[in-house]
């Protein structure tokens, strides 16, 4: 019997995508859901998302942003650290902060860090950066297997599902085990696509993971992000799906593949 | 064109009182998360003034590591479950293997190059190239400069660093190698004022998606003579051990390699103390944080890693 998963992290306020997310899981029919965290951060209206995705009942886990957010401190802790990239991380930190309702940061200041499920007979551990460190970068280059079995076996996983850094991959690794990180639905995935990405895990016998893009209306999210006074720069990404902010921690590979 | 050589003072860091062990803070390796291995020991065609391992042209203090040597460490830090492999020196490019050695490293582990940028020709760049596009795992090359005008890097450089230098980075470049500029700073300038000065005299240089990393500096090595050591003062001799953050250094998450053993970080490959043994699973406990480049590391939070 297999089961199915469907994942999905980095909501950064998109709500147009958390609903057309939503609306694919459901219409794939997966199992069950999850949400990895960080809900706040680079769009417009944060409360709008919170909305659909506490009346959606879809568990979440408490992202680095959340965690900031929901505890009022003085930055998301994403782990930046080249100035420029903290000057940008601030903006968006402090509209955010300004704009959620007091219930909503409450609510995420309470949410779980992790999760812990068990999926036909294999031990799954959902984490918002990594295991052992809720804003650790998880890039698909900068790991080796070596790393991956060790983060694995130290948490005592078969399957460790992580997003954090935005960009979406799995790597299977020799021992059997499996890591992958989900992608956001926040912003797309520095690929030149409008489209977002969450995946979808399936496990029977095999242990397979299936990434699915989204599109939404990412035109009338730019046009909120204008009118919200959001950084151009932010809108740029939005509608060409190329990074222009956040860029210094990401290793060469993938920032080969983007434009900026 | 070699760069004039200076002299190697090579002076150590004046001595401190004994240190005793139980009064500096122990700091655990929580994981191996970055081996850094000095692949071409102390050789380098430069011999800059303020290198903090006193590296310069015929210096054999520790010698060049062999292929079969870093595979061998390499395999030591897979088997501890090593996230990536930085390369050092001197300059790494001074070793004739070190094409074959990246070669053997890549496919499995991510490995970064800190290099002078000075030694690039074009078949080790087309070979750079080859060998990224070829691996899963990343590979960077971290390129120093001391300086957004020639005459304050070539001050510590020697004339006409800086230029080949900046040559160097415009054809990483080229080629879509993307290079990380590593640049220190110790003034209190502001730091999206340093960052966009750096990236506009890279962009007018050609390097077209430049990426900064921002180091201190450290007062070790022939930085001492230029400058000065580390004072009594600066020291980590009784923190109080509730006011010390066991996460805020990279001695957490590394160890360094040279021909001559293990070291706790790339910091202190050359200075008393440092060597913590042989193998590295021998190296694998708490490490007292007595020197004053300790001190440097704790007030910055810096990391030598990437990221
Ligand atoms: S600082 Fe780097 S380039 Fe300069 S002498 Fe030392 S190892 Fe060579
Ligand atoms: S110099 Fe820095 S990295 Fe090295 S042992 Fe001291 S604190 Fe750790
Ligand atoms: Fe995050």
């Amino acid at each position: 019997m297999s089961h199915r998963l469907a994942l999905f992290g980095g909501v950064y306020s998109n709500h147009l995508a958390l609903r057309a997310v939503l609306e694919d899981v459901e219409r794939r029919g997966a199992g069950a859901v999850w949400c990895l965290g960080d809900l706040g951060g680079f769009g417009p209206h944060p409360d709008r998302a919170l909305e659909i995705l506490r009346s959606s009942g879809v568990p979440a886990l408490r992202g680095n942003y959340d965690d900031s957010i929901g505890h009022g401190r003085g930055d998301c802790a994403c782990g930046y650290t080249d100035p420029r990239d903290n000057h940008f991380a601030q903006l968006s930190y402090d509209y955010t902060a300004a704009r959620t309702a007091a219930d909503h940061k409450r609510w995420m200041a309470a949410l779980p860090e992790q999760q812990r499920l068990e999926i036909g007979g294999r031990r799954v551990l959902l984490c918002h950066g990594s295991p052992r460190r809720v804003n650790e970068f998880l890039w698909e280059s900068a790991c080796s297997d070596a790393f991956l079995e060790w983060l694995c076996e130290a948490h005592g996983a078969d399957i460790v599902a992580c997003t954090h850094t935005g960009i979406h991959w799995h790597r299977a690794l020799p021992s059997g085990r499996h890591v992958v990180n989900v992608g956001a639905i926040g912003r797309p995935a520095n690929d030149g696509r409008t489209e977002v990405w969450y995946a979808e895990l399936a496990v029977n016998d095999a242990v397979s993971v299936e990434f699915h893009p989204v599109a939404y209306d990412h035109d009338e999210l730019a046009r909120e992000m204008e009118a919200e006074a959001l950084p151009p720069e932010f809108v740029e990404t939005t509608r060409t799906g190329w990074w222009t902010t956040c860029l210094e921690n990401v290793p060469a590979p993938e920032r080969r593949r983007g434009r900026h | 064109m070699a760069a004039t050589p200076l002299p190697l003072v090579g002076a150590p860091s004046p001595a401190r009182p004994e240190p005793d062990a139980g009064r500096y803070p122990a700091q655990p390796l929580h994981h191996l998360d970055a081996l850094w291995i000095q692949v071409a020991g102390t050789l380098c065609n430069l011999a800059c003034t303020h290198c903090f391992v006193s590296c310069g042209p015929g210096d054999l203090r520790h010698p060049l590591m062999s292929r079969g040597e870093v595979r061998d460490r390499v395999a030591e830090a897979l088997a501890l479950g090593v996230k990536e492999i930085y390369f050092t020196g001197g300059e790494p490019f001074m070793h004739p293997e070190m094409l074959e050695i990246l070669a053997d490293t890549l496919p499995r582990v991510p490995c970064a190059v800190l290099t002078n940028g000075t030694l690039f020709t074009q078949r080790r760049l087309e070979t750079l190239r080859a060998l990224s596009d070829a691996s899963r795992c990343a590979l960077e090359i971290r390129v120093s400069l001391d300086g957004y005008r020639a005459e304050d890097h070539d001050r510590f450089r020697g004339e006409g660093s800086f230029a080949r230098t900046l040559d160097g980075l415009r054809r990483l470049s080229d080629h879509g190698l993307l290079p990380i500029v590593t640049v220190t700073q110790n003034g209190d300038e502001d730091p999206l004022a340093f960052r966009a000065r750096y990236i506009t005299m890279l962009r007018e240089a050609g390097v077209a998606r430049p990426r900064l990393k921002v180091l201190p500096m450290f007062l070790l090595g022939r930085e001492t003579a230029r400058t000065r050591g580390y004072l009594e003062i600066e020291t980590l001799l009784d923190l109080p051990a509730a006011s010390f953050d066991p996460d805020r250094l990279q001695c957490g998450g590394c160890r360094a390699v040279t021909a001559k053993g293990v070291f706790v970080c790339p910091l202190l490959v050359d200075e008393p103390g440092g060597r913590m043994g042989g193998r590295l699973d021998e190296t694998l406990g708490p490490f007292p944080l007595a020197h004053g480049a300790c001190y440097t590391c704790y007030v910055t939070g810096m990391t030598c890693a990437n990221g």
